[in-house]
Order: structure tokens, then sequence, then C-alpha cells
């Protein structure tokens, strides 16, 4: 079976710094995939890279077994979308939720235009009584699920989350978190996605990798990193940073 | 009454709008009671509405023609009842001159925006949007324009073009976009990273789509001020190409050049340029204090946004 996204030798360059260094990894359809890391550790810069956000120095990804070039084209956006890290930031300040909603499918041209958006603010638990909003009229968590609802307006297979969670509060966390399991379930998208929060890859993922400084450390399966299965020192504390602070007796 | 102003207040203002009609027309409102708030800037606006109602009935309110005067009788007659603001060395009243100049000076205004504000817009989009050698030509473009003074510059063209309003208009006009282009490309580099806009390029848009539809929006309001606000310096400029003899020509009543006119005499018959100068300062004042006021209605980092 060809993977959903297969990525080799990948690494991107700015100048000088070199923010991803040789990452290789495959994703298979229908899998969640999980990115985790510190800070800076290249894992955001890996799913830009994928999206095109991110200029590719060396490597390659590919996505249903077609090699992906610089420019990207329309059939690969229609298969793959992704979801922002801040809710207040990726919606546009001047456009209600309807207009953000009718882009996507003016520009790829899809009928029923006005079915649709009614079915995608269904889909993400929002209803009608939202669609002629702006965005400063949304709480963070509803923002979110705007977001996430233009992304899965154009139907892709494959969606590249970047901490969607992690600029919302713990409640709202979960509320979307269980939101994504669900479409993903029902929808059978592949996810691949960006967390600093093991415990929530943990939950939504199938594998992970653990990546530091740009590299990879460890790819492992979220039952290992359950069981503590982990074989590495970094990984080992990055578990332990993610127990939180405790006093040590 | 009271009852359905409120309902009507409440339809506008609610938080979950039923239409796409709706949406714009609250947040139309929201603006408009912000503009309303600031006083200064409701008198500006009385103003240009003022000076757009003698224009559209110039000839219902001009007490006499403005290009027929009696050389006769009515010679630089002070002002007073029959002349209220005296006639000028031609005999011809200067109230319904006046009135009939704020045809010209809102033509000059109007077009130049129309001409000017679109290119500048354009430009600096698409420089700031497309970055690299595109931004590097078309800003070293705009950075030459800007060099010059805008009078001279103005000067220049109407004199290669010939004198006329016309020609005064598309001096003004090509001389006048340079700093919106400016204004529009900083305002497009502090959007064009967003995640929104990065959103909209992962649909698939093409960047045409995304600088007309995505970053021009953004940039239209602080436009928009700038435009009102640059309005005074047009008709300032317009008058001086006027007042220079090289914008409208005799016997068309613009307010530059009859000032102009009215030099001659300006120590015994003040009247005769003071009249057209206080207009052109009422109309002048009236477009910056608009324009402040629609800065405080329009800026999107406003609370209502």
């Amino acid at each position: 079976m060809t993977p959903a996204l297969a990525i080799d030798g990948l690494s991107v360059e700015y100048d000088d710094f070199v923010a991803l260094d040789d990452v290789s990894l495959t994703v298979a359809p229908g899998e969640s995939f999980g990115l985790v890391g510190e800070s800076g550790s290249g894992k955001s810069t890996l799913l830009r890279a994928v999206a095109g956000l991110a200029p590719v120095s060396f490597g390659t990804i590919t996505v249903d077994g077609k090699r992906l070039g610089g420019k990207r084209d329309k059939a690969f956006y229609r298969k793959v979308q992704m979801v922002f890290q801040d809710p207040y930031g990726s919606l546009h300040p001047r456009q209600t939720v309807d207009r953000l909603l009718l882009e996507p499918l003016a520009i790829h041209g899809f009928d029923d235009t006005e079915g649709r958006i009614v079915r995608a603010l269904d889909e993400v638990g929002l209803g009608v009584s939202f669609r002629f909003r702006y965005s400063h009229q949304l709480s963070g968590g509803q923002r979110q699920r705007v977001a996430i609802a233009r992304a899965l307006i154009l139907e892709p297979s494959m969606l590249l989350l970047d901490e969607p969670t992690s600029a919302l509060d713990a409640s709202v966390q979960a509320e979307v978190l269980n939101l994504l399991e669900q479409l993903r379930a029902t929808r059978k998208l592949t996810f691949v996605m960006v967390s600093h929060d093991l415990a929530v890859v943990t939950h939504m993922c199938d594998r992970l990798l653990v990546m530091q400084n740009g590299g990879v450390v460890e790819q492992l399966a979220s039952t290992d990193l359950a069981a503590r299965r982990v074989t590495t020192d970094y990984t080992r504390g990055l578990l332990v940073a993610s127990e939180g602070f405790c006093r040590k007796s | 009454m009271s009852d359905a102003a409120m309902t009507r207040r409440e339809w506008l203002l609610t938080d979950r709008p039923q239409s796409r009609l709706q949406a714009r027309l609250g947040r139309a409102y929201v603006a408009w009671r912000r503009f309303t708030a600031n006083r200064l800037a409701v008198i500006g606006l009385v103003i240009i509405l003022g000076l757009v109602f003698l224009a559209i009935f110039a000839p219902l309110l001009a007490p006499h023609s403005p290009y027929i005067g009696d050389l006769a009788k009515a010679r630089l007659l002070s002002p007073g009842p029959g002349h209220w603001l005296g006639t000028d060395d031609q005999g011809r009243d200067i109230l319904s001159r006046l009135i009939y100049g704020s045809r010209l000076t809102l033509q000059v205004v109007l077009l130049v925006a129309v001409i000017a504000a679109p290119i500048g817009l354009l430009v600096g989009t698409v420089a700031g949007y497309a970055g690299g050698w595109v931004d590097a030509v078309l800003m070293r473009i705009t950075d030459i324009f800007l060099a010059f003074p805008k009078l001279v510059l103005a000067l220049a063209f109407v004199a290669a073009l010939g004198p006329g309003i016309g020609n005064a208009i598309i001096a003004i006009a090509i001389t006048s976009w340079p700093p919106y282009a400016r204004i529009a490309r900083a305002e497009t580099l502090t959007v064009r990273n967003s995640d929104y806009i990065q959103a909209v390029q992962l649909m698939g848009a093409s960047p045409w789509r995304i600088v007309l539809r995505h970053i021009m929006p953004l940039c239209i309001s602080s436009l928009i001020v700038r435009v009102t606000l640059d309005m005074a310096g047009i008709i300032l400029t317009a008058a001086g190409l006027g007042f220079l003899g090289l914008g409208a020509q005799p016997p068309l009543p613009e307010w530059g050049a009859m000032i102009a006119s009215g030099r001659r005499f300006i120590l015994d018959q003040w009247w005769v340029a003071a009249a057209p100068g206080v207009a052109i300062l009422i109309v002048s004042l009236g477009f910056n204090l608009l324009g402040d006021g629609l800065r405080d209605a329009l800026d999107p980092r406003g609370s209502g946004q």
C-alpha cells in the first residue's frame, strides 16, 4: 500500500540556520501521526514544509505516491489541508464565517456552496447561527472549529494539525480534540499532528516522532510511550517534564 | 416609534446576523456610531455634504450668472445686499462664482482620488506581496515620484500637457499616488505572513486573488483615511495651479484662479481674493476633520475591528 505521506531525507535551511536536518518518515493512510519536541525542534517546520510554506533544501516529500515539486498544484490543496496553531490569527479579521468558508469552494469551483457551508458548520458543531458572524464575534474554541470546518470543506484526505489546541484553555482543548477524533473516524482522515503536549499526542496518535534541534530523536508507537518503553534520555526527559513540577522530597 | 428604533438597532447590533447583508450593515452601523461620536468629524462631514449640495444645485442657488457681469455698473462692488460677497473686476457676482466653483473643486478632488488611490493601492499591495525584484522596481519608481515636491512635479506635467483643468487633474493624480503606494505596501507587509493569508495560500488561491480579495480590503480603510486627509492638499494644489494660470482657464470660476485674479486689488478690494480663499480654507478644513473622524471610525485595530 502506498503511504499517504512519505518524507525522505528532508532538510529545511533558512540562510545559515538549519531548521530541519535529514528527517525521514512515512505515514499510512488513515493513520494518526504525532510530532513532538520542545520549541524550536523543527516539528512545525516539518509540517510547513509539507504544506509548501517552508522552503525545502534537500530531500523529497511524497503524498499518495506523488512526489511534490517546489510549487504545489490545486489538486494537492484539495488533498492536504492544514489547521493553524493560533485561532486568533488564522481567520481573516474582515471576513464573516460565511465568506471564509466560501473562499475555498470558490477557488476550487465547487457547486452547491450553500449546502456545503451549512453542512460544514453543522459538522464542527457550530450551527447556522454562526454563519454570518465576524471572527471577532467568536470565542477561541469557536474560531478553531471554523478553522477546522474551513480545512475540511474541500474534503481533503490528510489534515496537518499545527498544535491545534495549544492556544485554547483546557476544557475547550478536550472539546476540539474530541471533535477531531470524531471527524477522523467518520471521514477516514490521515492526521499529522504537531504538539508539545505528550498527553495529547498519546491520546490522539498511533505513532509519533520525537524531535530535537531539527533532527529525529526516536520514533515510537504511542502505546510504547504510555508504557514508558522509551529508549533515549531526551524522550525520558520530556516524559518527566510532562508530569509537571514536583517537589523533590 | 422609539420601540421600533430600538428593535432596528438591536437588529443591526446583533451578534448572530442572519444574512450577509445584515452582517455588513451591522458592521457599517458600528463604524457609523464611532464616527458620529466624534463631533468635529460630523462637522467635517456636514461641510463636505454642504459642498456637494452646492455643487448639485448650483444653478438654483446662485443669484447671478457666474460668467456674465455688468462691466458698466457693477465692477468691484463691496459686499452688500444684491451682491452678498461683492463683485470682481469683470462685474461678476463673487458668491455665484464661488457656488459654481464648488463643482470644479469637487470634480478635481473626486477625479484625483478615483485615479490616484487605485493606482497607489495596486502598486503598493503588489510590491508588498510579491517582494523581491518586483518590490524593488515598483518602490524605486515610487521613490522617484516622491523625491519631487508635489506642486513642482505637477507644474512640470501641466507645462508639458498644456494648461487646463483636465490636465491639472491628471498632473495632480500622477503626483499624488506614491504616498498611497507606500501606505498600502507597509500595510501589506504586516499581513502578508499572517496565518490567515497563509491559510488562503493553502487553499490554492492564486497570488492575484490573494492580493485583490484578501489583502486589499485590509489596506482600504487606512487608504480612505489618507485620501480624505490629502484632499485638502489636492484642493490647495489645484488652487495653486489655478493661481499660476496653469489650472482652470478663464472664465471658469475655479477658486485658485479667482484668488489669482483678485490679487491685483488685494489692498483696496480685499473681498475679491478673500472670499475664494475662505472657501478653500473651509473645504480643506472640512476634509481634514472628516479624515480624522474616519481614521477613528475605520481603524481596524479599533475595539470593534
